[in-house]
Order: C-alpha cells, then sequence, then structure tokens
C-alpha cells in the first residue's frame, strides 16, 4: 500500500512537464553555444549555397552526371551532411561531458530521472536538424532552382533513416566517451570519414566506384543514395539502403544503450 | 523521531569493499556528521541513503522508504548535495532554481534562495564563470530548493577559503533552525565538532562510535593540559595531590599539568596558594581530534586535509 501512495505523490508532477521544462533550458544552453547555431542551423545551406554560387561548373549540366548539374547530386549530400553534423559534431560531446561532469548524476538526486536530459537533448538536436535541413531545402529550391523532390514521402523516409541511424552513431560515441573532450576528438575522427562517404567531396557518380561500393555500407553514403533515389529520381530507396540505414539504427543503437553509463 | 535508519549497510565495488557494516540512525531535526578520513567509506554511505547507489546487504531506510525503490517518493523530501557534480557550463544561477525548483510539488521560494546563499548578484551568470565558493553555495541552494525534510551534505566546505567556509557554517545552522533535519559528510575534525548534534566515527568502512562530539572527546578521557611557567620555584607535588590531576611533567622552563574534570580551577587554586603566579598559561582541551586518533589508533593526516582545502 505504501508504494502506492507513494507514486500516487510522485505523479503530481509529471514526465512531460518535467520533459518540456528541460527541453526548453536545454535549446537556451544550446542557442548560447555560436558553433551549434553555425554547424546546425547555417553550415549545410552555406556549403550548398557557397559551392552552387562560386564553382564556375556548379549550376552547368553535366553530361557526366546524366544531364544533371553538380549541385542537383549535391542538395542530398547537404542534408546528409546537416544530419552527420548535429549527430556526430553536436550532440555526443554534450551527453558526454553531462555524464563525466556529473550533471546526470545531480539530476539522480531530484525527482527528475537523468534520461530526462539525454531525451531533452536528443529533442532539441532533431529540432536543430530539421530548422537547419528546411533552410537548405528552401535555398536549393529557391536560390540554386534545384527540382523539387520528385518523390516526397519517399524522401522523408530516407531522411528519417539516415537521422536514426547517424544518431545511434551518436549515441555509440557519447556511450563510450570519458568526457566531452574525448567525445569531441572521437566526433571529428567520425565525422570527417562519414563526410567523405557522403560524397561532400566527391558528390554522386563522381566517386570511385570502389569507394561506393564502400560506402554504400556507411550510414552517410546509404542516405545519400536512399535520399537522391527519391528526390532526385523521384523513386523509392532501395531496400539495400534502407536495409543499411535500419541495421545501423538497431545494431548501434543497441550497443549505445547497452554501454552507455549515467555515471 | 527516527527519520534514517541505517542498518548493517555493505557496499562493494568488485572485490573492493568500500562500507564493510554500517549502523546509524538519524532524528529529525538534528545535524548528524559522518566524519572519517578519505576513503573510510562516508559517501558511499550516504549514496546508499540518496538511493544513488544499491546496497549488497544490510538494509536502509528513510522515512521507511527504501531509497534504491522509492526514489521518486524520497527524492520529493530528501534533498542532496553532492561532492563531485556539476551544472550545465552556460546555465545561469537564476535558471538553475528555476529549473530545479520545477521538480518539486512544494518547492521553496527561489528568490529567496538566493538571497539567503548570498548569489543575489550572481543570478544571471553562468555556472562555469563561478568561483569554487559560489558554485559550492548554489549546489546547496539546489539540496534545498524541493524544501526538503532533510538535506546530505557531501563535504560542503571543501575547496573553500576560511571565512566562505565560516560563512556556510552558519548558513547551515539557519537551515536547520528552519526544521529541516542535516546529514553532514565531512573529513574536517572542527567542521564536525562546530556543527554537529550528534556523530558517527567511520573508518575503513566501519562505525567505530556514535556519540555527540563532547562525548566523543569524553570516551576517550577527555584529558585537559594546563602550560605554564612558575614565577618562582615551586614543589611539583603540590600539584600531583590536586584531585583529578594524573600527571605533572617538565617541559623546559615549562610545567605541564595533565587531568581531568574541574582540574583548572583546582590547579590555580593549589597556586595561588603556594604563592606562584602562572606566566603564559594555556590550557589545551582534548579535542576530536584526540578522540578520533585514539579510537581508530590513526594518526589524522593533516597534510591530506591540506591538499584537499587547495
Amino acid at each position: 500500500m505504501s508504494t502506492t501512495t507513494a507514486q500516487h505523490t510522485a505523479s503530481k508532477i509529471r514526465y512531460p512537464s518535467i520533459l518540456t521544462k528541460v527541453t526548453a533550458v536545454e535549446s537556451k544552453l544550446l542557442l548560447r553555444d555560436p558553433a551549434t547555431i553555425f554547424f546546425g542551423l547555417i553550415f549545410p545551406t552555406l556549403l550548398l549555397v557557397g559551392l552552387g554560387s562560386l564553382m564556375p561548373d556548379f549550376r552547368e549540366a553535366d553530361p557526366d552526371l546524366g544531364g544533371l548539374r553538380p549541385v542537383d547530386v549535391y542538395a542530398p549530400v547537404a542534408l546528409t551532411l546537416a544530419i552527420v553534423t548535429v549527430a556526430i559534431a553536436i550532440l555526443p560531446a554534450y551527453l558526454a561531458a553531462y555524464r563525466a561532469e556529473g550533471v546526470l548524476r545531480r539530476l539522480a538526486t531530484t525527482p527528475a530521472p537523468p534520461s530526462v536530459l539525454l531525451n531533452a537533448q536528443l529533442i532539441v538536436n532533431m529540432v536543430i536538424l530539421v530548422i537547419g535541413s528546411a533552410v537548405a531545402i528552401a535555398a536549393a529550391l529557391l536560390v540554386l532552382d534545384v527540382e523539387r523532390p520528385g518523390n516526397i514521402g519517399g524522401s522523408l523516409v530516407a531522411f528519417a533513416a539516415g537521422t536514426v541511424a547517424c544518431f545511434s552513431v551518436g549515441l555509440l560515441i557519447s556511450a563510450l566517451a570519458k568526457n566531452g573532450k574525448a567525445a569531441n576528438a572521437i566526433g571529428m575522427s567520425t565525422y570527417f570519414p562519414l563526410l567523405f562517404f557522403a560524397g561532400v567531396w566527391t558528390p554522386g557518380d563522381t566517386m570511385p566506384s570502389g569507394v561506393r561500393a564502400i560506402a554504400d555500407f556507411t550510414p552517410t553514403g546509404a542516405a545519400v543514395e536512399a535520399l537522391s533515389e527519391a528526390w532526385i529520381h523521384g523513386g523509392w530507396p532501395s531496400a539495400l539502403h534502407l536495409a543499411v540505414l535500419v541495421a545501423w539504427a538497431v545494431v548501434v543503437g543497441f550497443i549505445a544503450a547497452r554501454t552507455f553509463r549515467w555515471e | 523521531m527516527t527519520i534514517i535508519e541505517v542498518e548493517n549497510l555493505h557496499k562493494r565495488y568488485g572485490e573492493h569493499v568500500a562500507v564493510d557494516d554500517v549502523s546509524f540512525s538519524v532524528d529529525k531535526g538534528e545535524i548528524f556528521g559522518i566524519l572519517g578520513p578519505n576513503g573510510a567509506g562516508k559517501t558511499t554511505s550516504v549514496e546508499c541513503i540518496e538511493g544513488l547507489r544499491q546496497p549488497d546487504g544490510g538494509t536502509v531506510r528513510v522515512f521507511g522508504l527504501d531509497p534504491a525503490r522509492d526514489r521518486t517518493a524520497l527524492t520529493q523530501r530528501l534533498g542532496a548535495q553532492l561532492q563531485e557534480s556539476a551544472l550545465q557550463e552556460k546555465l545561469k544561477v537564476a535558471e538553475a532554481i528555476d529549473l530545479y525548483s520545477s521538480f518539486y510539488e512544494n518547492p521553496a521560494d527561489g528568490d529567496e534562495l538566493i538571497e539567503l546563499l548570498g548569489l543575489a548578484s550572481k543570478r544571471d551568470t553562468q555556472y562555469r564563470k563561478l568561483s569554487g565558493g559560489q558554485k559550492q553555495r548554489l549546489s546547496i541552494a539546489l539540496a534545498l530548493v524541493g524544501n526538503p525534510e532533510i538535506a546530505v551534505l557531501d563535504e560542503l566546505t571543501t575547496g573553500l577559503d576560511p571565512q566562505a567556509r565560516r560563512d556556510t557554517w552558519a548558513l547551515i545552522e539557519s537551515v536547520r533552525d528552519r526544521g529541516v533535519s542535516i546529514v553532514l559528510v565531512t573529513h574536517f575534525m572542527d567542521e564536525a565538532e562546530r556543527l554537529c548534534d550528534r556523530l558517527a566515527l567511520i573508518d575503513r568502512g566501519r562505525v567505530v562510535a556514535i556519540d555527540t562530539p563532547d562525548g566523543l572527546v569524553q570516551q576517550v578521557g577527555g584529558e585537559q593540559k594546563i602550560r605554564f611557567r612558575p614565577s618562582s620555584r615551586l614543589d611539583e607535588s603540590v600539584l600531583a595531590a590536586v584531585p583529578g590531576v594524573s600527571s605533572v611533567t617538565w617541559d623546559g622552563d615549562y610545567l605541564v599539568v595533565a587531568g581531568a574534570g574541574d582540574v583548572v580551577p583546582l590547579v590555580v587554586t593549589a597556586l595561588n596558594n603556594a604563592q606562584v603566579a602562572p606566566i603564559d598559561m594555556r590550557v589545551d582541551q582534548a579535542n576530536l581530534e584526540d578522540a578520533f586518533v585514539a579510537l581508530t589508533g590513526w594518526q589524522f593526516d593533516a597534510a591530506d586535509q591540506q591538499k584537499d582545502q587547495g
């Protein structure tokens, strides 16, 4: 009986209201970080518009790309870059620092469970990603005259699958890193290879075929291919690319959940 | 009324036994100290009370609740200040108070707390820009923001300068006067002596003694040492005959008289009768540190304290 009473008392402050409050605070904190604003909200758009307006051939149809302009091929790459930037370059450092510095532990002594901070971080980073991506898409359509996505549903599925896969990798990094600095170091040494496989330097078919074969099995390579299929070609992401993304999400997400420590 | 009951608590990390066998109880309204050297098992013991760790043996009850199982109910009534914890770097003082108070059903007045802890001028300062003492005071404020019935404070004044330590002590006393029971973990003798109504002396994972600070000193004899330079020649046997005196020894020009009870006025009277004045007289009361050394056989490590303070 006493447990029932205890639970009844505790239920006055509900988890959703705590999550809302913590999420509001975490978004404020993220916005106090100029690097987060730049890399999360502006960087994908800046890269896309920068390349599109500065590179001489970027807006010329290229027979090597099947008559598409490089900037068309680059739009899905920029979106994937947005995902991986938030998931790998921003999120892990926050979470690892919160654990290493005892922020999670401090919370464990209050009625708020420490998991609320993790969930708030995920929400805030997802919101940043959505805004950053929306700006990049708007710039692609309005400034660079990229065609509207041929298959909007397929594009959303590809974007969501790529996001979950990359966030799982980010969570694993925050689980393995001892502190915020270590998470940054691991994050950066994961970030650049993932950008490479996304095709940031060799977009679309300009990627050497040997590299492409490997890239298909990376979260960013698969995400770019899945997005391109739906956006540029108006089809549905291939089963292979979706399977790769789901596998990264499930396997890596599972390992992250098992290895994550609250203190 | 007993509000915390710890019985035969046992906790190990792998092979390492952190707490061997600890039992004590805390009454409502008191400041209960847990005193011992570093690594004695103090922090682990209170972490079991706070519900942060699950005991491997024994029972812990706080308001009759099992901290490991009834965490949500317990945390509404128990506030904790942890030895090693921090807040989000860019969180401002007032935001932290506001955030933490939103977790509680019946929170304290945040502005009043900020005022009470002397943080009013730092309301809009980010956590990373606070000094060690300000962080510590914010940490205490957060332990109190839920209007707890018990506050558990772990190594409250470590890292503070002497003035800040004394201010913090006064603060703790005023918190107790508001009706909050306090469990104070410390390895500072003076802090325990000054603040605690009762304290448990813990050494190597076991309770060595539980008593009031005075009681602990009495337990080990509680001798006083009177040290002075006699103004003229004096036959020591005059003093040795005084009731309560246990020894009379010379230390250079100084005479050292040791004894218990009302030995000081009796010795002064005896000197007066012998027409000898005690020059540079000093009385040393046995203190908690002497009691600690006597009860544990350990020399309390002064160097270790210095290191922690620095």
